[in-house]
């Protein structure tokens, strides 16, 4: 341990602590910009600047681990002017049009501004306004009020290893963006939205479909139908104040029926009906032997990821849709035809936690149901603005179920939000199908939690299935690399069930997720999900009744002809310039 | 007609020197920390660095494409555009820039309808800056090619870019 003194208050802490977490130890929160808690500190800001006694000039306490004996000064006059014109010099070369920003009461710079007391603005804003890139379905760049600080980059290429953004250009035309400047959607980007979320200002944010949901909601010959993510119900509630990871199923479906949704029914529902497709696949793969491991194909931002660096691995995903793909495709034919409603009036809308199913519901294999399946995607953040412009408090909500027919969920499907959740739901499930006996103990607690990659044994009536659990797209990267390795070598891997999400974390963590967020409160948001599994009468996707009914009034069984037409997908090999679709070879 | 032909020309001449790019790449395979020194040769061979040189040269050495682009528009001796036939450097360092060579920038990317770094697209001329020639005493002053020109004022310009074709 290192003793030390910060202003007047002695401290112990670890050897290598920052002086930033020091201080905040003793009390004092040094400001900054650049630093992100799930994030290596980069020092680019210099916001957090402090005075060491008997060290000339001022250090970082962000990069500088506290020393025995230090005597750390972090509000001197000297410190507290440094920091505003440090300020006042970021503000001359950004947009501050704080009003109309996306960013408005939840940016880290106009926080920042207030805190160190900026009340004039010195310098008139420098360099000529950039082109704001709008080439990507799911996210929006504007350069003009980007402050350079690398998080999004940082995140981008090492905790994702997608490498769609870098510092480029000189000087004062320093600029961040993708190769060649093409814009984000000319790119390998895989729409996963980390950058989004980690954007201390308004320079990334998701491509909004607010109005076009408004113009639906308001059209009396339109019957837009909702579905809600499992990960959302976690998260909603954090739109509204309420505390982090607050479970407000019933509050969400409360809320989206009275901002005007003809049917407010469930991800949740196909998040199970995905278990009976993908656990059939997985148990018909576990027999004949072919193209184990199977890998799970939940996640959009991973599907590209994979489609662009792993195409080789194409055999062994799932063809299983996404749940969010599955209600679409459901939405438009089932549903449409129980409730004796026309295809062409159903606008569908999901609320996702996640950027990249605005990229998925645009794809052009996306239309089983001869319409585009998914019309709509919101983020979190969307959702709760178009709510609170509706005069709508989550907090006050009554709580009330979803509609019927593609409304009931289970446990198991809940679970899917977070890193885990896909694998657990289709273990409970596997058990039955192949033995034809219930699980008992439902919880499988060896994938939960945020370990970077999770393995388990699990034992169905002796056969042994080893699976393992990736979250981010780095961890899957490894764990991917080391399969093939293993599949070159000894002509199969030990793994013979795979999950992948793209976000840390899972879903909770995901690129649509409310602002400020880190992994604290992604661990949050999933252990309230875990809670919700465990409250719910139902934790396995097979007993849920409303999945039964389809089965036996429309889609007859598990992989039949009809489900493989509806809800199993098709992959593509994906360039690593510009992350199109490749030409077939 | 016969500038069409050039470039043509200079085109087909471009698609001869990937094999030897690829010869290049190949003694550094999988060499991210060689990036530097294969756009060295890269470029000494295309004269800049063309998109398909910069897309072989991230997938030889595994490092990733934007990576490259990074380190080609960070450093000034990397150019994305080909060189023009004539190169013209206008001086911006200190001693010219107060006798007024930024108007015999302006005037300069004015008359050749190009920005700083930037090509004709008769491939006639390239315009750039540097930063002291050492020709302080003549402030401002420019360079064309192996020309240097001294005290020059904008409206000197077009006679002095017509001399070179």
């Amino acid at each position: 341990m290192i003793k030390a003194t910060i202003n007047n208050v002695e401290i112990e802490a670890p050897e290598g602590t920052s002086i930033l977490w020091a201080a905040k130890k003793a009390g004092f929160t040094i400001p900054t910009l650049c630093n992100h808690p799930d994030l290596k500190p980069g020092g680019q800001c210099g916001i957090c600047v402090v005075e060491i006694e008997g060290i000339p000039g001022l250090k970082r306490a962000c990069m500088t681990p506290v020393g025995e004996g230090f005597k750390v000064k972090t509000h001197t006059p000297r410190i507290m002017a440094t920091r505003r014109q440090l300020v006042e010099l970021i503000l001359s070369n950004h947009d501050t049009d704080c009003l109309t920003c996306v960013k408005n009461n939840n940016c880290e710079l106009q926080q920042l501004a207030s805190i160190v007391g900026i009340n004039v603005h010195d310098y008139s804003r420098s360099g000529e306004r950039l082109p704001i890139d709008r080439s990507s379905v799911s996210i929006v760049r504007d350069p003009n009020k980007c402050i350079l600080c690398g998080r999004c980059i940082q995140v981008c290429s090492n905790v994702q290893t997608v490498d769609a953004l870098a510092v480029n250009h000189r000087g004062f035309d320093t600029v961040i963006t993708t190769a060649f400047d093409a814009g984000l959607g000319n790119s390998v980007c895989i729409n996963c939205g980390q950058c989004v979320v980690h954007c201390p200002v308004g320079a990334l944010y998701e491509k909004s479909a607010t109005e076009e949901v408004w113009e639906a909601l308001h059209d009396p010959d339109k019957f837009v139908v909702v579905q809600e993510a499992p990960a959302v119900r976690v998260m909603l509630g954090e739109e509204f104040g309420m505390p982090t990871g607050s479970l407000v199923s019933g509050k969400m479906h409360a809320a989206l029926r009275r901002l005007g949704f003809d049917a407010v029914l469930e991800t949740n529902f196909t998040a199970d009906l995905t278990i009976m497709e993908e656990g059939t696949e997985l148990i018909d793969r576990l027999t004949s032997g072919r193209n184990l491991p199977l890998i799970t194909s939940c996640s959009p931002g991973w599907i590209k990821f994979m489609e662009t660096y792993f195409h080789d691995m194409i055999p062994h995903m799932s063809t299983a849709k996404s749940p969010q793909q599955m209600f679409g495709a459901l939405a438009k034919t089932y549903y449409a035809e129980v409730k004796g409603i026309d295809p062409g009036k159903i606008v569908s809308v999901s609320i996702m936690p996640c950027t990249a199913k605005k990229f998925e519901c645009q794809r052009p294999e996306m239309n089983a149901s001869g319409y585009q399946d998914v019309d709509y995607v919101l983020t979190t953040r969307e959702i709760g603005r178009m709510m609170r412009e509706a005069g709508l408090d989550v907090k006050e909500m009554p709580d009330e179920p979803p509609d019927d027919i593609l409304g009931d969920y289970t446990g198991a499907a809940t679970i899917f939000g977070a890193t885990g959740g896909v694998m657990e739901a289709a273990v409970r499930s596997a058990y039955r199908l192949v033995t034809g006996k219930e699980l008992e103990n439902v919880e499988i607690k060896p994938v939960r939690g945020l370990q970077g990659i999770k393995e388990a044994e699990i034992d169905i009536d002796g056969t042994r299935v080893k699976v393992a659990v990736a979250h981010s797209c780095g961890q899957a990267r490894k764990l991917l690399n080391k399969v093939q390795d293993q599949i070159a070598k000894e002509g199969k891997s030990e793994y013979q069930f795979i999950e992948v999400m793209a976000c840390p974390g899972g879903c909770v963590g995901g690129g649509g997720q409310s602002w400020g967020s880190n992994m604290a409160k992604r661990a949050r948001r999933g252990e309230s999900l875990y809670e919700e599994d465990r409250s719910l009468p139902l934790r396995r996707s097979h007993e849920n009744p409303s999945v039964l009914a389809l089965y036996e009034k429309f889609l007859e069984k598990p992989n039949s002809e009809k489900a493989h037409k509806l809800l199993h997908t098709h992959y593509y090999k994906r360039s690593t310039v510009d992350g199109k679709i490749k030409p077939a070879s | 007609m016969s500038q069409e032909k050039q470039c043509q020309c200079a085109e087909v001449q471009e698609e001869e020197l990937y094999p030897r790019l690829e010869e290049v790449i190949t003694e550094h395979r999988g060499k991210g920390q060689d990036l530097i020194m294969v756009l060295h040769k890269a470029q000494n061979l295309f004269g800049y660095l063309p998109r398909k040189a910069q897309e072989m040269v991230a997938e030889g050495l595994n490092v990733s494409l934007n990576e490259v682009y990074g380190v080609i528009t960070f450093y000034n001796f990397f150019s994305t555009v080909p060189q023009g036939r004539n190169s013209v450097k206008v001086c911006l360092g200190t001693a010219c820039y107060v006798r007024g060579s930024q108007e015999v920038l302006d005037k300069a990317q004015k008359e050749l309808g190009i920005k700083v770094g930037g090509t004709t697209e008769d491939r006639r001329y390239s315009l750039d800056v540097v930063r002291c020639i050492g020709a302080c005493g003549l402030a401002p002053a420019m360079l064309v090619n192996e020309d240097v020109y001294g005290r020059v004022k904008s409206p000197h310009l077009p006679d002095i870019l017509a001399k070179y074709e």
